[in-house]
């Protein structure tokens, strides 16, 4: 073989090893890619029905009011939450929770989850006559409409449905944790067995059949109310025309959906 | 005019390049994993796909007619069945072979009406310990239309916190009915008839008068002392001390 020889094989021995390793890898890339194309393909089949009529996620934007002074700090919400969503039952896992606010004369102020302690044991460590108030504040996913959760992930995990809800793809979610330290609410943690993030959906799968989010279902005192923003009369618009709302962070320009009515400056 | 056979070669390595990119773009890697819209559907698929736990309360009605009637008349009316009976959308499927959960232990009904200072005032109460020890609550009161078993004799049966802020202040001593008038109505029914409240300086002045009797009561002169202003917009009667 003299050099001529040698540079022809090389010129035609490239682009041969590239081709067959071409032809190769659609076998194997048929296969690995196999359960993707099963998801587009019943994901491409069931958004037909969407569009052809029962729901239009363009025609909501959901949103969820407190009214503080009827909240009773019973939690049920977030023990329905725990049972309707598969959240962990350690008490630390949770989609939603209540914290109680104690400001006292001096006006030092306490707040604590009432459902990281064990059920029974809320004894509260002040005299009653050192309180200056207490309340109880619900907290949960905000669902804003800017959501820092979303901007910080790095593969595209979670997004804004149009309806207004913001939810985690967790076949996507790599389990990096930024969006549990980006969201200022911390309503966010990582599921301790799929280990990804996970977070208050507001019972998606119940509101687009339209049932109530099953803390909203629960709820004995109506403290909660769920609704629909475009809607001109859901109980959610009645209780922003009802009352002074106030949103929590409202500096942080995160621009929430869970509406707060008689909430209290100290609440952070 | 040739084309020389280095550019000719040159072209076929730059198409199979080409080619190549195009191939994996567009075949080789599945749709779902390039365009949002699709990975976002399927997202939205799979959270829709989730099971329903909680059946709603519309969804009881349809079978339990009678209780639900009586609890709408009640005053847990605007309690969701599930609320207390746990998630039952197992049971609204197959009524027959599912059972609804019901609690009868007596810790459950104090997570709603057991004593916290951080409950709004107003909110039914009571103290688990030193009511009716031992007996579980559904042997006196009916949780589909509870009720009082009987009129309460004290008022700090419900007013708890306003009984506990007096009883440190020197009105410790007054009776509620000193300053209140209540109709026997309002023990059965607490928001169909509401007791009385003062509404005059005058009152405030038949003990803290200068001219009035009670000899321990602090002394103002009703003429000057707070100009226009009614007495309990500066101090609050259960607790007089208590502001300034």
């Amino acid at each position: 073989m003299n050099k001529r020889q040698f540079l022809k094989g090389l010129i035609l021995f490239f682009p041969a090893g590239g081709l067959t390793g071409v032809l190769a890898s659609p076998v194997r890339g048929k296969e690995t890619s196999g359960a993707d194309k099963g998801t587009e393909a019943s994901g491409a089949k069931t958004t037909q029905p969407q569009s052809t009529g029962a729901y239009d996620p363009e025609r909501h934007n959901y949103g969820m009011g407190i009214e503080i002074d009827k909240c009773i700090g019973c939690s049920r919400c977030v023990e329905a939450c725990k049972a309707e969503n598969n959240v962990p039952q350690e008490p630390f896992f949770f989609r939603t929770w209540i914290e109680r606010y104690v400001i006292t004369k001096d006006r030092e102020v306490t707040v604590e989850s009432i459902n990281v302690k064990s059920r029974g044991t809320r004894e509260l460590a002040q005299d009653d006559r050192e309180i200056l108030r207490s309340f109880f504040v619900p907290k949960l996913c905000n669902q804003c409409a800017h959501p820092p959760c979303v901007q910080v992930c790095p593969v595209g995990a979670t997004f804004s449905t149009k309806d207004g809800v913001v939810l985690v793809d967790a076949n996507r979610c790599i389990g990096c944790r930024y969006c549990v330290q980006a969201c200022p609410y911390a309503a966010r943690y990582l599921h301790p067995e799929t280990k990804t993030a996970d977070k208050c959906t507001f019972c998606y799968h119940r509101v687009v059949k339209g049932l109530l989010p099953a803390c909203v279902e629960v709820c004995p005192t109506q403290a909660r109310v769920f609704g629909d923003l475009k809607s001109k009369a859901s109980r959610l618009v009645r209780l922003m025309r009802m009352n002074k709302i106030h949103v929590l962070k409202p500096s942080l320009n995160t621009d929430p959906k869970v509406y707060y009515a008689q909430l209290d400056g100290e609440v952070r | 005019m040739r084309i020389p056979e280095q550019i000719q070669r040159l072209a076929i390595v730059t198409a199979v390049i080409i080619g190549g990119v195009l191939l994996v773009r567009f075949v080789l890697i599945p749709r779902s994993l390039i365009s949002d819209d699709l990975h976002r559907a399927s997202t939205v698929q799979r959270e829709l796909a989730k099971p329903i736990k909680f059946a709603g309360s519309t969804a009881c009605q349809d079978c339990h007619e009678d209780v639900s009637s009586r609890v709408r008349k009640g005053y847990h009316k605007n309690l969701s069945c599930e609320g207390c009976h746990g998630p039952e959308a197992r049971h609204a499927e197959n009524p027959m072979e599912v059972k609804p959960f019901a609690p009868r232990d007596r810790k459950f009904c104090p997570l709603c009406h057991g004593y916290d200072p951080s409950r709004p005032t107003g909110f039914p109460q009571i103290n688990p310990t030193a009511h009716n020890p031992i007996k579980p609550c559904i042997t006196c009161h009916n949780p589909h239309d509870p009720v009082p078993l009987t009129a309460p004799q004290e008022c700090s049966a419900c007013h708890a916190q306003i009984q506990r802020t007096k009883a440190v202040s020197s009105h410790a001593l007054l009776q509620c009915t000193t300053c209140h008038s209540v109709p026997a109505q309002h023990k059965k029914t607490p928001r169909s008839a509401w007791p009385s409240k003062p509404d005059t300086r005058a009152f405030c002045g038949g003990c803290h008068g200068k001219e009035a009797t009670p000899k321990d009561a602090p002394k103002i002169d009703m003429s000057t002392h707070g100009g226009r202003f009614l007495c309990w917009q500066c101090h609050y009667p259960h607790l007089p001390e208590g502001r300034g």
